[in-house]
């Protein structure tokens, strides 16, 4: 059984649908991605997921039922969602993002957490006690991930990580994503547009046409695909 | 110089009342981007709440006690059934809603207390003392270390506890923190209901030293803490007691010295909201938002 499975997934907003019936799953410990062009409904599906809007179909995660739940019951159930723009709480301080990415655990090693994940990214420790707003764009990109990653989750949804920021950091998280999943076993569901990157990570891969799934298959299959290639890699 | 003294004292000791006030109006702002126009009307029933339970027989410290739990109740359940069906809808509509409110806590106050005066009691033994001339009530001296007290407590709560880091998460984005698991929904309740706990403390410490509670009483007081909100910030506490004690002791300091606006004072607060929206428009403390992407 995988640890996510998503049938029939329909959504939208109001009376505009986004998602036509995707079908899709996310193994444990894998990265799996998700292509598409702007309004594809790739920040739907993902919203849809952590609870952020009304959707329907069937959505089993670690073999509970999770549609229909509040984004606070998804998130304590173990779904960590960054969002598209990072979601940075930009007046607290950074130490306090990562404390409050914490909210859902009830042990006592958060302290021990949040120094392990200064280790991975040593930008925000020497920024701890900086309002994370101050941060740069990449910089705060790491603290949604280090935040994200404080709920100890079982998946992350990561939105567009790559969106706003120069071709080298995004080249350096994405390197830090794909480490962080051989590593630790994190399991990852991205949704991105620069899709060479993506699948460099990717074990797997999805691409999403107007609210509907067109082609899926692992990321060596996606990356030798002409119509792939043609529409989403520019080559 | 001990009237100056005298004066100023007086401006203070008002100060706290409006700071007290202008506390609660802050709480909700900062999570709910609400200016809770009905916050006067809600401290208005729980200083009856209060009369009532003094008038029954309760010691006064645990009848203000009781009020402010009661209060603390109260404002969880009307951010819960009045604010959150329309906390997405423009901000007019929401300023109309408390409004609304204003009106509806102000006639239910009238028809479970009735209109006459109600005297409420100190919780403390009334003293005056002479220094040089320099008269200094021990009502002063009460309602500022209730403020510190309450002040303190407060900054312990937002600052280190993880229930405050909720708090100030929701108050910076709330989007945000929910994908985090926080509970978005009652801590809105919670700021909701903090307000009316700290607003029906405001009333416990400034009826007493009035004439008597009647079913106006708070409505100027509210005017100068929208005043003193409006100084400091509406997003900040520290700003809050600061502007607070600026009206305060403008005022005070007006109606003996300038003869001029004797019975238009409440020019003063309105004529420093206007200076301090001209030069500072995010007040005094309040954050102008900086964000970087």
């Amino acid at each position: 059984m995988s640890l996510l499975e998503v049938e029939q997934l329909t959504g939208g907003y109001g009376a505009v649908r986004v998602l036509y019936g995707l079908d899709f799953f996310v193994d444990a410990g894998e990265v799996v991605v998700i292509l598409g062009a702007n309004g594809a409904g790739k920040t739907t599906t993902l919203r849809a997921l952590s609870g952020a809007l009304d959707a329907k179909g069937h959505v089993r995660f670690d073999g509970r039922d999770v549609l229909g739940r509040r984004p606070e019951q998804v998130a304590a159930a173990g779904v960590a969602h960054v969002p598209q723009g990072r979601g940075t709480i930009t007046d607290l301080t950074v130490e306090e993002n990562l404390r409050l990415g914490a909210y859902t655990r009830r042990d006592r090693d958060v302290d021990g957490d949040i120094e392990g994940w200064y280790g991975v990214f040593p930008r925000l420790s020497e920024r701890r006690r900086q309002l994370a707003g101050s941060m740069s764009g990449g910089e705060q990109q790491m603290l949604a991930i280090a935040r994200a990653l404080m709920a100890r989750p079982k998946l992350v949804l990561l939105d567009e990580p790559s969106l706003g920021l120069a071709p080298i950091i995004t080249q350096e998280l994405f390197r830090t994503l794909s480490s962080l999943n051989r590593e630790q076993g994190i399991s990852m569901l991205v949704v991105e547009q620069n899709a060479s990157l993506a699948l460099g990570i990717a074990h797997r891969g999805y691409v999403l046409e107007t609210g509907s799934i067109v082609v899926s298959g692992s990321a060596d299959e996606l990356s030798r695909n002409d119509d792939v290639r043609k529409a989403y890699l520019g080559f | 110089m001990a009237l100056f003294f005298t004066q100023l004292l007086t401006g203070v000791q008002n100060g706290a009342v409006y700071a007290s006030l202008a506390i609660a109006l802050v709480l909700i702002f900062r999570t709910t981007g609400i200016l809770n126009f009905a916050q006067g009307e809600m401290a208005l029933f729980s200083t009856y709440l209060l009369w009532k339970f003094t008038d029954i027989g309760f010691a006064v410290w645990l009848a203000i006690v009781l009020t402010m739990a009661v209060s603390f109740v109260g404002g969880a359940l009307i951010e819960r059934v009045v604010i959150r069906p329309v906390e997405h809808s423009s901000p007019l509509v929401i300023v109309i809603v408390t409004i609304g409110l204003f009106l509806a806590i102000n006639s239910l106050a009238q028809f479970f207390f009735g209109s006459g005066q109600r005297a409420v009691p100190t919780f403390y033994p009334e003293k005056v003392w002479h220094p040089g001339g320099v008269i200094i009530y021990s009502d002063t001296l009460v309602l500022v270390g209730v403020l510190v007290v309450e002040c303190l407590l407060l900054y312990l709560l937002l600052q280190r506890t993880k229930l405050g880091l909720a708090f100030r998460g929701v108050s910076g984005n709330a989007d945000s923190s929910r994908l985090l698991g926080v509970p978005v929904g009652r801590i809105l309740m919670l700021g909701w209901g903090l307000a009316a706990a700290v607003g029906a403390l405001a009333g416990a410490m400034a009826i007493p030293t009035t004439a008597g509670l009647v079913p106006s009483s708070m409505q100027q007081i509210l005017v100068f803490s929208f005043a003193a909100a409006a100084i400091g910030g509406f997003d900040s506490v520290f700003g809050a007691v600061v502007g607070g004690m600026i009206v305060g002791v403008a005022d005070a300091l007006t109606i003996q010295y300038v003869h001029r606006l004797q019975g238009i004072t409440l020019i003063v607060p309105f004529g420093l909201i206007l200076l301090v929206l001209l030069f500072r428009p995010a007040g005094l403390f309040g954050t102008t938002r900086v964000e970087r992407v």
